[in-house]
């Protein structure tokens, strides 16, 4: 387990295993593409603008798992001490914040048809905003403190206590929801989804996942190289050398 | 055991005299807060029945920024003069004194915002029934905001722009408390029960109580390394 932890041990798996993690995310993509644009039907109810979702609820999956990894992982380095798990942790909280601007953005052109305007306050979109502020907060904490494994784990500390509220904030967005909302936006959810449209939604929501991986491995070898840069190892790399 | 009462009393008392002594610190957050709920009426106009509606939200917001800005003083003198340095090495819980010196800066803090709102109250035409429900929403809600401030204050401790930062980092967390608070009086107003948001309210307090000392505590340990 321990020669897994080693940052150079892990930086060669990690260069062998994106190759892989990408192609699959390409494939992976293209056919929950193919599925969604093309073969699944247009809903009888939100027209072609449905189609949107394939997108944005991946994104906005992706956005509430990366911070639980986050957190899992911040915990892991506070822990055992491990500096892969601190590595693991900063490498997500750029790519989660990508993919919670992802979702709020497909979020907003998703409800200028639906609800005939940019922004509403609904109860998913606006908990998914105040997820975009945590991420915010914690990639500002880690880039004020110059040590990195100070930094890295003050942020840990950080994502501890959000991840406690993420749920508490979900909650209390989606009761204060109930209690203000405009009569006008109807609810729009799906209570059943058809096997056409589910199967390019998992197939995205599966390649969203690869793609962050196959990102994040690529970030930790950057953040490994930088914090590894005095070390022989690095050093005495080939690519270095020529 | 015996000892750390004691501790805990001296720490306590002792950083309610240091406060005092310099007394312009605990008016500014409280002046601030009047001063940002004055505002509005001039911003929207004086119809009482506008004030009235956006009352409890300004109110609470009003509370959150003031608590924020009283955070730096939570820690940042003890962490210049090497006091916090002590207390870490002391053979007492930090997390327990962490959490008196919270109390103790809540009670300069949190306390003189729950009693100076009915005024605020008068300014926003709120209806007398209400009045009693933005005091104890304060009441249980201040004490949350000082909780999950001291974990701000701790990790932005010592850092360049900490006071901003401090705000990126705390006013998410805020949220739900702003909800309740602000819920809880809103709907007094309208005649809804507001026995939950209480309980929720009561609920989120017994929860920071039990965690965010100790998160607090940690922060200050790595903001002390």
């Amino acid at each position: 387990m321990h020669k897994y932890a080693s940052p150079k041990f892990f930086y060669t798996l990690a260069g062998q295993l994106i190759p892989w993690l990408g192609g699959v995310t390409v494939l992976l993509l293209l056919a929950g593409l193919y599925l969604g644009l093309f073969v699944a039907p247009a809903d009888y109810q939100q027209g072609e603008s449905y189609r949107i979702m394939f997108v944005h609820v991946p994104a906005a999956w992706m956005s509430m798992f990366i911070y639980m990894m986050m957190a899992g992982a911040g915990a892991v380095a506070l822990v055992w001490n491990i500096k892969l798990a601190e590595i693991f942790a900063n490498s997500c909280a750029p790519i989660g914040a990508s993919f919670t601007f992802l979702a709020l953005a497909t979020g907003s052109l998703w409800g200028k048809p639906m609800w005939g305007t940019w922004w509403a306050w609904d109860a998913r979109l606006t908990s998914e905003l105040i997820l975009f502020f945590l991420y915010i907060g914690y990639m500002a904490l880690q880039a004020s403190i110059e040590d990195p494994r100070r930094a890295a784990r003050a942020a840990a500390i950080l994502a501890l206590v959000g991840v406690v509220n993420i749920p508490v904030i979900h909650f209390s967005v989606e009761w204060w929801n109930t209690l203000h909302q405009p009569a006008s936006l109807g609810k729009v959810g799906t209570p059943s989804i058809h096997p056409s449209m589910l199967a390019p939604l998992l197939l995205m929501a599966l390649g969203f996942k690869t793609y962050f991986f196959a990102t994040m491995l690529m970030r930790m070898r950057n953040e490994i190289l930088e914090r590894e840069r005095h070390t022989t190892w690095v050093t005495d790399m080939p690519e270095l050398k020529a | 055991m015996l000892t750390l009462i004691k501790a805990i009393g001296r720490l306590y008392r002792r950083d309610l005299t240091v406060a005092l002594r310099r007394s312009t610190d605990i008016l500014t957050p409280l002046i601030f807060f009047v001063i940002v709920v004055s505002l509005f009426p001039l911003g929207l106009g004086p119809e009482p029945n506008t004030l009235r509606t956006i009352a409890p939200g300004v109110i609470w917001v009003g509370a959150l920024l003031a608590t924020m800005l009283s955070l730096n003083r939570l820690f940042a003198n003890d962490y210049a003069d090497g006091t916090l340095e002590q207390m870490a090495l002391a053979p007492f819980p930090l997390g327990l004194l962490v959490l008196t010196k919270i109390a103790a800066h809540w009670t300069l803090t949190g306390l003189p915002l729950v009693l100076i709102s009915p005024l605020l109250a008068v300014q926003m035409n709120l209806p007398d029934s209400a009045f009693g429900t933005l005091a104890l929403s304060l009441l249980l809600g201040t004490p949350i905001l000082s909780l999950l401030g001291a974990v701000g204050a701790a990790l932005t401790l010592g850092l360049r722009g900490g006071g901003v930062l401090v705000s990126l980092l705390v006013l998410p967390l805020y949220t739900p408390i702003l909800i309740f608070g602000a819920g809880s009086v809103a709907g007094v107003m309208l005649g809804i029960d507001t026995g939950a948001h209480f309980s929720l309210l009561g609920a989120f307090l017994a929860l920071a109580l039990t965690f965010l000392p100790w998160a607090t505590a940690a922060a200050l340990r790595v903001s002390l390394d």
